[in-house]
């Protein structure tokens, strides 16, 4: 009898094992459940549409939702996803959402697939507001001007209506409106470091060996890869946005050695890895996002977001508008969007370390000690406080790389798709299991 | 009538099983043999048939460094659960003289599955890293100079965290094949004169071999496929398969993902089919 008893809980436990592993190995997707609002009723009531975001952790922020929900009248629902994850939805499963939130760079990958529609400007009232660069590549003349890689302004517009063509030349065809844009540097942990960081060579130096960390998303460690190889003076690029093969074996070569020697602690390729490696002190100097070095510091651990001689790699994302969305649905797409750049979100977005697609607009929902600490780059009249209660800069504090003009002025790469991507990736993993 | 009722009812019986396998296992992993043979460029695949994929795959060195660092991770872990499981399993089964706690320090072994990826993530940290518990043990201790760097992010790390979250499927199948020794061939084998060192030998290993095999072909295929612990506890800086077929994926080159998917499970199914050759599970059974 009680061997009946025994066999049947053993098997009871095999079976508990094996649907463990089976859940763990099944990654659970939502489906999110958007009744399109029936056309008969609902042709001219504009709340009772919903629409549906995709988007990155960083973008997807319920404040902002809330807010806009409260403003406009109409519901929103927003879906965080991984960079990949993003667009590989916005690429393959076009039903999935209405307003897609990526980067500029993965547009040469989205846009072919016609997805989405393109943005009319003149229906976007704040458009002469927005940042020239996104809309003309002018910026005072700075060096960003010349900078190489995916920057927004090659991917803003459209050749035509239904044109899966970029324009090199401004046309009524908006790609997409910024939202989040930053200059990207290497963080450091000056207490570990001794000493200050001026530049991006500083990664590859022995004094850090086995203390150093890049990120993990072939396209945009190898941009890093190439601004550290760039600065050391161990090769060049005609174009570090779209290296030839010969140029991405090279880099991969270099990546290679410092690899074999011990260089790096460990790779990234989450937000909260490159905040805990830096945290625990495992890695002192590695290529950071601003909101993670922002992480560090609310944990009481000193962090510098470094301005380097050679300048910053530049990331941009904004949100642009799916095929599907006709009539009321687009008509409502359409006030987020003027929505968002009417300055309260730009002021939200400001007071953590970003930049507002439309600064003027956002500097009328800030306070003038804000304004000046976040983008004139002087020193906090008062303790700056983020939208979430977080304190992220004591009064008499300085941004690290100072004022929005000496900031993005300066970014001399972006986030990059490049026409030899593939061979990109398989070098990357040959890197990888070097 | 009754005869060909008779007849039919096992095949009736089994349909719903056959239709749920081929509809979730069968018809997904053809349909990936389908895709591993299509053209891909940087954002969408066409169907075709191409071995380009294939050659791509046999053709580079990666793919032999690759599987080769897998097979490594597949036979530490195996050799590590199976030292550490097999005792486990045998002091449950053999010393544990009631079934109540050999049934609660069975499920105490089940402990490390309550944790999340993330959980383990963070909590490797503060133990292994430079500063971690360990080290500061060695090197207050006066054991070491240098705080160990190898212990975090390291083929050491990535084996231990292995080990650590599969030993289970080690012990359950081995403990569940000690149980059903009949006792009775043990004292007699004791009364024949056996030390216990034959009587392990003879009698309760080959018994129980059918249970290390069923333990093995779950470690096999568990770790073959493993990508995020391999990430996690390697820093990134490890190779295997199932990350190569992440990365591939990440960047939309679903066909190249899916050739190695295929040949992922070609090798995974011929160890799993040499294992079963060595040992007949379905005494098991």
């Amino acid at each position: 009898m009680t061997k009946i008893t025994r066999r049947k809980l053993l098997y009871t436990g095999l079976a508990t094992g094996a649907a463990i592993a089976t859940t763990r190995c099944a990654s659970p997707k939502g489906t999110p459940n958007n009744p399109a609002p029936g056309p008969e009723v609902n042709t001219n009531q504009i709340k009772d549409v919903t629409l549906r975001l995709i988007g990155t952790g960083v973008s997807q922020i319920n404040e902002i939702r809330d807010k806009a929900q409260e403003d406009l009248g109409f519901k929103l629902e927003m879906r965080a996803l991984s960079t990949q994850e993003n667009n590989q939805i916005a690429i393959t499963q076009p039903d999935q959402y209405d307003i897609f939130d990526g980067e500029y760079f993965s547009l040469p990958l989205v846009i072919p697939s016609g997805n989405l529609q393109p943005i009319a400007v003149s229906k976007i009232k704040a458009w002469d507001k927005i940042v020239p660069f996104f809309t003309s590549g002018k910026f005072d003349g700075l060096p960003v001007e010349k900078s190489q890689g995916t920057a927004p302004y090659k991917v803003m517009y459209l050749a035509g209506a239904d044109s899966t063509e970029f324009s090199a030349t401004p046309t009524d065809f908006a790609t997409l409106i910024p939202f989040q844009y930053n200059a990207d540097t290497l963080g450091y942990r000056p207490d570990l470091v001794g000493r200050t960081i001026k530049s991006w060579g500083e990664l590859f130096n022995e004094e850090f060996k086995g203390k150093t960390s890049i990120l993990n998303i072939p396209q945009i460690g190898i941009m890093d890869a190439a601004m550290v190889a760039e600065a050391l003076g161990l090769m060049t690029f005609g174009d570090k946005g779209n290296m030839t093969k010969e140029e991405i074996d090279k880099i991969t070569n270099i990546l290679k050695e410092q690899k074999a020697k011990g260089q790096f602690r460990a790779f990234w390729e989450t937000f909260d890895e490159s905040v805990n490696l830096m945290s625990s002190g495992e890695v002192v100097l590695q290529s950071m996002w601003s909101p993670a070095v922002t992480a560090v510091q609310s944990k009481g651990i000193e962090c510098i977001y470094a301005p380097l001689d050679e300048g910053y790699r530049g990331w941009g994302g904004g949100i642009g508008l799916s095929k599907n969305l006709s009539g009321i649905q687009l008509d409502a797409a359409y006030e987020y969007m003027n929505w968002m750049l009417e300055g309260w979100v730009g002021a939200f977005l400001g007071r953590q370390g970003y930049y507002s697609a439309a600064p003027e607009t956002a500097k009328k929902y800030m306070s003038a000690e804000e304004w000046d600490f976040w983008y004139e780059g002087k020193p906090a009249a008062v303790d700056m406080v983020d939208p979430f209660e977080k304190t992220l800069a004591k009064a008499g504090a300085v941004r690290d790389g100072g004022s929005f003009k000496d900031r993005f002025g300066n970014i001399v790469c972006w986030n990059s798709t490049m026409q030899e991507n593939t061979y990109l990736v398989q070098k990357w993993n040959e890197f990888i299991a070097s | 009538m009754a005869k060909a009722w008779t007849n039919v009812k096992p095949y009736l019986l089994a349909t719903p099983q056959a239709i749920a396998l081929g509809l979730f296992l069968v018809f997904p992993i053809v349909l990936i043999g389908v895709v591993s043979f299509w053209e891909f460029n940087g954002y969408s695949m066409t169907p075709a048939f191409t071995l380009d994929n294939y050659i791509g795959i046999f053709t580079s060195d990666v793919t032999l460094k690759t599987y080769l660092n897998t097979f490594k991770f597949v036979g530490l872990t195996w050799l590590f659960t199976l030292l550490i499981g097999y005792p486990v399993a045998y002091f449950l089964s053999f010393h544990v003289p009631k079934l109540r706690w050999q049934v609660l320090l069975f499920l105490l072994c089940t402990i490390p599955f309550w944790t999340s990826n993330i959980i383990r993530m963070i909590s490797w940290l503060p133990l292994l890293g430079r500063e971690g518990l360990v080290n500061q043990l060695l090197v207050g201790a006066g054991l070491t100079q240098q705080p160990l760097e190898f212990l975090l992010y390291s083929d050491f790390a990535v084996v231990l965290g292995l080990v650590h979250l599969y030993v289970i499927f080690m012990i359950a199948p081995i403990f569940n094949s000690l149980m059903r020794i009949d006792r009775t061939l043990i004292t007699a084998a004791e009364d024949m004169g056996a030390s216990g060192v034959s009587v392990f030998k003879e009698v309760i290993l080959p018994l129980s071999a059918p249970g290390i095999a069923i333990g093995s072909i779950f470690i096999v295929t568990l770790v073959m496929g493993e990508f995020v612990t391999v990430r996690l506890m390697g820093g990134g800086q490890a190779a295997s398969i199932g990350k190569l077929i992440q990365t591939q994926i990440g960047s939309l080159q679903y066909p190249l993902a899916a050739a190695n998917a295929i040949v992922l499970l070609a090798v995974t199914f011929a160890v799993v089919v040499s294992i079963l050759r060595l040992v007949d599970i379905r005494k098991e059974l």
